[in-house]
């Protein structure tokens, strides 16, 4: 593995400029491995608009599950059944047939789920409960930046360029921050798309008196030669790692590029919509539908990723959230209304997986929160403070999640 | 907040220095990157003190008034006085409005009508879903309704339709065009394509929109006009119009409108009392709220302003307090959501409204404002009713709010009471005019500048007029401090280089893309933050390329619905940079410039594209230069 970075630096410093001065951006390049190890890399997963969760880890063990969900429940595991009936994780707990790519994962220990989790914040508006958990600050709508570029720890630099990548044209809230991070929606187009502009600007920004302008535009061509040497190859995935067509697909080939190039990214956020399925969340069946095919394209992508990963998964966490959960009954439209409580998924090497965490709370209606959703027993903060400091390494936590006074969440990545 | 202004200042302050000859030993700088913002010693805002030249002077003014300077307008400046000028948009109904904005906004007619009728007329999914229950009636517009009809498809719940059927339109494509206009159509030019469109009868055009499938209904997009183009973004999704005349309306005066101060000032403090569009009923609400709440109070007193957005259901809705009641008034029932107290509404209007989070406002008085406001709630929030005070979930009790009691018994005066003791306290004053002049002046305006717009707040009772007049006639104003010292948000960035070109701008939308690009989305702040005034803040490496990108599409023409007129810039290359910037560039544009001047022009299609004049005014648009104003 450290031959890529070496055949990479390799291109970059002597093809494009010869064996006298390295540039600034070269040094920062090659800053991560001077430091040593390769770097930790935490990739957030958002899933917007409140997947419902008890029907992606499915409780089949709790029999007021099915009384609340006539329509919409997903069997309990049949023998030699991994299509119609849920896919059993611990006799208690399990996954929904589409979700069938990720068991895997899961029986190699390198995937766990924590359920019954989620923000303390009553409220049931995606754009506040959204708000809440990218800022990492329930109940407080004035923060500004988000708990991701926090949570990068504060090393001196110089920083690479592409340390904190956000998959989109807009910088996510979770990465909105102090720290420099970079909105790129395609890699492929992370450029000023005039040849000869591009060389001109360089110049111009180059030599700017005005520090701000030099000092942004000299990071963004150091960023986008960077990203220039990935755009002139063409990718293959490795270990015939096939990731499914759409955003979430793209988004995370694209982070496994960034990855296994070794440019010094530490965080990469990307989000996936859809989940909001207050009608015809199931088709003519339970395991059919609007949930099934979101959950289809969701799995085959998390499994790819792992898949091209290979190895290099010893240095990946990858963690999945959803604003909140849904009802625990179900509507009258085949489908589900804003909840509370929900599922958190963390996949990598370092994760002490083939485990279902948390405290299950029982769906009986005096156990429901407010009589109608599942209640949390976890917050997402103790699970996303245990990633930061055990995964990242930084270990200043209160900053990260500034008033979360509640624990950690000991146990879920290996010693 | 607080961490990014500390570790982003000394740029702020290297920024504000650059090339400004700096009196005093070269050791003075050094402190100034040391120091955070706010405790600055007063002598390093020593470039506050430099004067203007007199044409730096019309710059400066056009810089900040408007969206940027277009031709002509420095002339029209020097002609009447810097004074004069200034005078004249701070009253801007002496300014005649340009009649070529009126003909831009006639089609837009979301943007006149109430919040009840757009939330009829352009249905949001919710109302779609109410309405194929039955408990709304269908649309009365023939092209809504059938929009309506192809959406109901989707969200019947129904086994016997096949999900998604296309619903075939009542007057088939065939019926309106004959075979060659459809292959015209689809494959033509865009002369052919327009031509099609401009001999099509208007009486049909409703049928027309109906009847063109998707793919083609978004490949004619650029070609069509305005009315045809509203009616087939309609037919994509009907509550997608709200967005698209705000966005055509936002654009089209920032960068057609004489009343550029007003323009300004609307940007300003929309984004101060910010909404996002894309929150539940605040899809209908937001034409009426810019509207009716905003754009009368930009000029007017603090305590205008401030009520009419306290009472608009856009906000009502977007800060929660129209669900916020005193939870005495409930009672429980069983299996159903218990109500309670919001205090959403009660933090942001202390913190972002009014006193600033460091106000000395305490987390109590955060819970006796929201008490306070309990009962200020909306009619109908879904349907689009307006504001009303429900007496019967009013807090009666006796509160006290910054030390003032408010006794027990009252009723929506309580809220009223409250929004007094807000708009008259010298934090307010202080807060409203340091953002004030955040925007207007410097990224970090000097403190005595700030005093002196305070206390014209607190002595004309919150007049902000008389506030913007006192920042600009300061001298401060008129500093090298001052001069250059603002990074253009990217509205500001589009605008200016739009207007500085002179381009004729057919549609906007986009332009509006083209913001999202740039990190700027109109109308789509998520936080009650709304949009930075601080220019620093729009400075990151994506963001920077989508600058450097649109200037190169824009002067070659490249940026649909605007057309840059190139050929005036063949006569004079040499002038070219001067033309956009209305001043000489800096030597290390004007060096890449000579540079592309250099190169070659090439006949052959594959070699780079050639340093033809539009390419060197799209440098220009992507320098450094222009990123300020």
């Amino acid at each position: 593995m450290q031959r890529t970075r070496r055949i990479f630096l390799k291109d970059m410093g002597i093809a494009m400029f010869g064996l006298g001065a390295a540039p600034a951006w070269l040094a920062r390049a090659s800053a991560a491995e001077t430091a040593g190890a390769r770097k930790k890399v935490l990739v957030a997963i958002f899933q917007r608009g409140a997947v419902d969760g008890l029907n992606v880890v499915v409780p089949f063990g709790d029999k007021r599950y099915y009384e609340l969900r006539p329509n919409l429940a997903i069997p309990a595991p049949r023998n030699g059944d991994n299509k119609e009936s849920a896919i059993d994780l611990d006799g208690f707990f399990g996954l929904h047939p589409a979700l069938a790519p990720l068991k895997p994962i899961y029986d190699s220990s390198n995937l766990a789920i924590v359920h019954a989790v989620g923000s303390p914040d009553p409220t049931r508006s995606h754009f506040d409960a959204q708000d809440y958990m990218e800022s990492g600050t329930p109940g407080r709508k004035a923060t500004t930046d988000g708990w991701l570029n926090r949570a990068l720890p504060a090393e001196p630099g110089p920083h690479s360029p592409v340390r904190a990548v956000s998959m989109g044209t807009q910088l996510a809230r979770t990465l909105h921050g102090s720290n420099e991070a970079l909105a790129v929606a395609n890699l492929n187009d992370f450029k000023v798309r005039d040849p000869i502009g591009s060389d001109l600007y360089e110049a111009m920004y180059g030599a700017s008196t005005d520090k701000l302008m030099n000092g942004t535009g000299t990071r963004t061509f150091e960023a986008v030669k960077m990203v220039e040497t990935l755009q002139k190859q063409a990718y293959t995935p490795a270990n015939g790692a096939k990731y499914p067509n759409g955003a979430l697909g793209n988004s995370l080939q694209q982070i496994a590029r960034l990855i296994k190039a070794d440019v010094g990214m530490e965080v990469a956020f990307t989000d996936v919509g859809g989940w909001d399925t207050h009608v015809n969340e199931v088709g003519a069946t339970p395991v059919q539908g609007q949930l099934a095919n979101l959950l289809t394209t969701f799995g085959q992508a998390l499994a790819a990723f792992y898949q091209d990963m290979g190895d290099r998964m010893a240095d990946v966490t990858v963690v999945t959230m959803s604003e909140f959960g849904r009802t625990a009954k179900e509507n009258g439209n085949r489908g589900t209304d804003h909840g509370h409580a929900n599922y958190m998924m963390a996949m990598g090497g370092g994760v002490r997986g083939s485990k279902v965490y948390g405290v299950w709370p029982g769906l009986a209606q005096e156990q429901l929160y407010e009589q109608r959703d599942l209640n949390i027993t976890t917050d997402f903060r103790a699970v996303l403070s245990e990633l930061v400091s055990g995964h990242l390494g930084n270990t200043n936590v209160s900053s990260v999640f500034p008033g979360y006074t509640g624990s950690k969440f000991p146990g879920l990545l290996v010693d | 907040m607080r961490t990014f202004l500390a570790t982003t200042t000394p740029f702020l302050a290297l920024g504000l220095l650059a090339g400004v000859v700096f009196p005093g030993p070269a050791g003075a700088a050094k402190t100034v990157v040391k120091t955070v913002v706010n405790t600055r010693a007063a002598s390093e805002y020593a470039a506050f003190q430099h004067k203007l030249t007199k044409d730096e002077q019309i710059l400066q003014a056009a810089n900040r008034l408007t969206f940027g300077p277009k031709p002509g307008d420095i002339e029209e400046i020097r002609k009447m006085g810097v004074k004069k000028w200034i005078e004249r948009q701070l009253h801007p109904e002496q300014i005649t409005e340009n009649p070529a904005l009126a003909a831009k906004l006639e089609p837009l007619e979301s943007l006149r009508m109430t919040q009840l009728e757009t939330a009829r007329n352009y249905p949001t999914p919710l109302l779609i879903r109410a309405i194929a229950m039955g408990r709304e009636p269908m649309p009365e517009d023939p092209v809504t309704r059938a929009a309506v009809q192809k959406l109901l498809r989707r969200v019947q719940v129904k086994k016997d339709l096949p999900e998604n059927e296309a619903l075939a339109p009542t007057v088939p494509l065939e019926q309106l065009l004959t075979p060659e206009q459809i292959r015209l159509l689809r494959t033509g030019s865009v002369e052919q394509k327009r031509s099609v469109l401009a001999a099509f009868p208007s009486e049909k055009i409703d049928d027309l929109a109906i009847a063109l499938p998707q793919p083609l209904r978004y490949q004619l997009m650029p070609v069509a006009d305005g009315v045809l183009r509203r009616k087939m973004m309609l037919m994509n999704a009907p509550n997608q119009l709200i967005s698209y005349d705000l966005n055509e309306g936002k654009l089209m005066r920032a960068i057609l409108s004489n009343r550029q101060l007003e323009e300004q000032l609307v940007d300003f403090w929309y984004n101060h009392f910010n909404v996002f569009l894309e929150k539940g009923s605040d899809r209908f609400q937001v034409p009426s709220y810019e509207r009716d709440a905003i754009r009368p109070h930009v000029l007017g007193h603090f305590r205008e302003l401030l009520e009419s957005t306290a009472t608009s259901p856009a906000m009502l809705f977007y800060l929660d307090n129209w669900e916020s009641v005193a939870p005495a008034t409930q009672k429980a029932a069983k299996g159903k959501q218990v109500r309670g107290l919001n205090e959403n509404y009660g933090r942001e209007l202390m913190e972002l409204h009014t006193l600033g989070v460091d106000g000395g406002y305490t987390q109590k008085d955060v819970t006796e404002v929201a008490r306070c406001f309990t009962g200020w709630t909306i009619r109908a929030p879904r349907e689009g009713g307006g504001f009303y005070f429900n007496e019967k979930v009013h807090d009666k009790e006796a509160k006290v709010v910054l030390g003032v009691t408010i006794p027990a018994g009252g009723g929506k005066e309580d809220g009223e009471k409250v929004l007094d003791i807000l708009a008259a306290h010298p934090a307010t004053a202080h807060f409203i005019s340091r953002k004030l002049a955040q925007r207007f002046v410097a990224d970090d305006p000097p403190p005595q500048l700030i005093e002196k717009m305070a206390k014209t707040f607190l002595a004309t009772h919150g007049d902000i007029r008389a506030v913007l007049e006192t920042a600009f006639t300061s001298k401060e104003f008129f500093s090298q401090g001052a001069y250059h010292a603002k990074v253009k948000s990217p509205f500001e960035m589009i605008v200016s280089a739009v207007r500085a070109t002179g381009a004729n701008v057919d549609f906007a939308y986009a332009l509006g893309n083209r913001l999202t690009q740039l990190g700027e989305p109109l109308y789509r702040k998520l936080e009650p933050t709304g949009y930075s005034n601080l220019g620093a803040e729009w400075m990151n490496s994506a963001a920077l390329l989508a600058r450097m990108n649109f200037g190169m599409d824009l002067a070659q023409n490249r940026v649909p619905g605007i057309k840059v007129d190139a050929a005036a810039y063949e006569a004079d290359v040499a002038g070219i940079a001067k033309r956009l910037l209305f001043r000489e560039p800096s030597p290390e544009s004007r060096a890449a410039i000579e540079k592309a001047l250099a190169i070659p022009v090439e006949s052959d299609k594959k070699a780079p594209a050639a340093p033809r004049p539009a390419a060197i005014a799209g440098l220009v648009l992507g320098s450094p230069d222009f990123q300020r104003r």
